[in-house]
């Protein structure tokens, strides 16, 4: 069965049709990066795989079940995790607070209001547990919007970690980042389970290549190639469109 | 976690000590405060922790309170029927205006959650038959329990009150820092995120809308019993502004500043009143003063001069 299925998938905005008949196919445990020019459909992708949008035609499908009518926490319960390009922390709250809030959306305590949260102590083993597990331990009683920006998109990669997903939307995990971010936040990428299927949104070709097995080029809301990282080096059509214009950039 | 348990064992111990050493008009202010604390801290749930500005929230006060004062006046007086229809009627014209006003956000859920506020303050004012029109519903019994005191005394009546006040700010408090109150904090500050953590976040916000309307109506049914008289005014949006007022000069987002905000505010009302009638432009410029120079509160003030961080 397919972690992942896109089905025949349009959006038209307006005048504007963002995506047009796109069509993906993700096995378990694959790694996708999606790349391609500035408002090639990225993202509006990306909304609508985790239910923010609803696409004007087409089909969601997560491991076989149909999900193009879920809203995103249902979507989010069956496993599917995401961050964003734009950063939606919540800045007046702590790290450790931010964490246990992702651990506890996941949890069957997560509607429970007879009870003070610290009494629930395996929320706050597994957000404690993440925390260390990633190097953040140290930070937990720091407000997340006093962080660096290295350090929050850290965090932003642990909130989608928290649940365990089996799929994991990665949108410019690296944007706006310094070299050394850079590294960190993809080494951090790189260690994540194996099990753990990723689609991964890239403007960075060599950041994108390096922690992928294949990937789709997305260009004026259509998939123009797809395939291994080599056929995807070579292509012409994508160095023209793609290469070419970050080479003028 | 026992700082707090020991700072409110302590302000209880001190309300339970009060009426010692208050006169009987005091002791009378002291127990609207309480009153107007209950109310405050109902707002506070969706105002300061949910992120749900409410100006609407008078309705569920003076449902629950007309449906008490209705009861006893003109059914019977029986704590025990007439108290749970007050919170009952609370509940539910929450359960059901929330359904309306949870469909808009921001600035929107304001004006709708004002709009059907004052449909209610309409009805109470009009319906003279029921309700007494703007003459309001004089001579409102206080229930009779069986208990060695009568209510009708001061200090009996407050005592009562407290109970109610302890017990509210107990569940409440229970609330906030429970897993449900910890994600309507979330959902205050990123709603967007909180649905793709898997939260769904239009449950959360109508349960804490309909748990603000519950105690509301729980200072609603107190309030009707402690002043023997319910009018339109307590339905209306002068009476909603200044609860928000009460939560802001308290401190949005903690329990302890919309009760103190109340205690605030009920004072100044009490004091500024015996000297001029335009209380509402007092209320005006206390709001200007505390956005300008306290925007957390008195709370806020507080833990700026002890160096920790605004919740």
């Amino acid at each position: 069965m397919m972690a992942l299925q896109v089905e025949q998938l349009s959006h038209r905005f307006g005048g504007l049709l963002a995506l047009n008949d796109v069509n993906l196919v993700v096995a378990p445990g694959e790694r996708l990066a999606i790349i391609g020019p500035n408002g090639a459909g990225k993202t509006t992708l990306f909304n609508i795989v985790t239910g923010i949008f609803r696409p004007t035609t087409g089909r969601i499908r997560l491991f076989g079940q149909d999900v193009t009518r879920l809203p995103p926490h249902r979507r989010a319960q069956l496993g599917l995790a995401r961050t964003f390009q734009i950063t939606t922390l919540f800045p007046r709250l702590t790290v450790l607070d931010s964490v246990l809030l992702a651990v506890q959306g996941l949890d069957p305590v997560r509607f429970r209001l007879h009870r003070p949260r610290e009494t629930y102590r395996h929320l706050l083993a597994r957000a404690e547990a993440l925390l260390v597990d990633w190097g953040l331990a140290d930070r937990c009683q720091q407000m997340t919007g006093r962080l660096s920006y290295g350090e929050q998109r850290q965090v932003e990669l642990i909130l989608a970690l928290a649940g365990a997903p089996r799929v994991l939307l990665l949108d410019e995990p690296t944007a706006g980042l310094s070299p050394a971010e850079t590294a960190s936040v993809t080494e951090m990428i790189r260690r994540f389970s194996r099990d753990t299927t990723i689609l991964l949104i890239e403007h960075d070709m060599d950041v994108a290549l390096d922690l992928v097995d294949r990937v789709a080029v997305l260009f004026q809301g259509r998939v123009l190639a797809e395939g291994s990282k080599d056929k995807i080096r070579s292509d012409p059509e994508v160095a023209a469109i793609y290469l070419g214009t970050d080479d003028d950039a | 976690m026992k700082t707090r348990l020991a700072s409110g064992a302590a302000a209880l111990a001190i309300l339970i000590a009060l009426p010692a050493v208050l006169s009987s008009y005091q002791l009378s202010l002291l127990t609207k405060m309480l009153i107007f604390g209950i109310f405050a801290m109902s707002l506070d749930l969706l105002l300061g922790y949910a992120g749900l500005p409410s100006l609407g929230h008078a309705a569920y006060f003076g449902v629950a309170a007309y449906t008490v004062g209705l009861l006893a006046l003109r059914v019977a007086n029986n704590f025990w029927l007439d108290f749970p229809a007050g919170l009952l009627m609370a509940g539910g014209v929450s359960a059901l205006f929330g359904l309306f006003a949870l469909r808009a956000r921001g600035s929107y859920f304001l004006m709708i959650t004002l709009a059907l506020g004052q449909v209610l303050w309409g009805i109470a004012f009009g319906w003279r038959s029921l309700t007494g029109g703007d003459d309001g519903l004089p001579s409102v019994p206080r229930p009779q329990l069986p208990l060695p005191w009568a209510l009708t005394e001061g200090v009996p009546f407050y005592y009562f009150v407290l109970s109610f006040f302890a017990l509210g700010a107990v569940v409440l408090w229970v609330i906030v820092s429970s897993p449900f109150g910890r994600a309507l904090v979330g959902i205050r500050e990123s709603e967007p995120r909180m649905e793709v953590l898997g939260y769904d976040v239009w449950r959360y916000k109508y349960v804490a809308f309909v748990l603000a309307g519950l105690f509301a109506g729980l200072a609603g049914n107190l309030f009707v019993y402690f002043n023997g008289f319910v009018s339109p005014s307590y339905l209306n949006i002068v009476f909603s502004a200044s609860a928000l007022l009460m939560v802001i000069l308290g401190g949005a987002g903690t329990l302890i500043g919309a009760a103190l905000g109340a205690a605030v505010i009920v004072f100044l009302e009490n004091l500024i009143s015996a000297y001029m009638e335009r209380w509402v432009l007092v209320l005006g410029v206390i709001y200007v003063l505390v956005t300008l120079f306290a925007p957390h509160g008195l709370v806020g003030l507080v833990r700026q001069r002890l160096g920790s961080p605004p919740a």
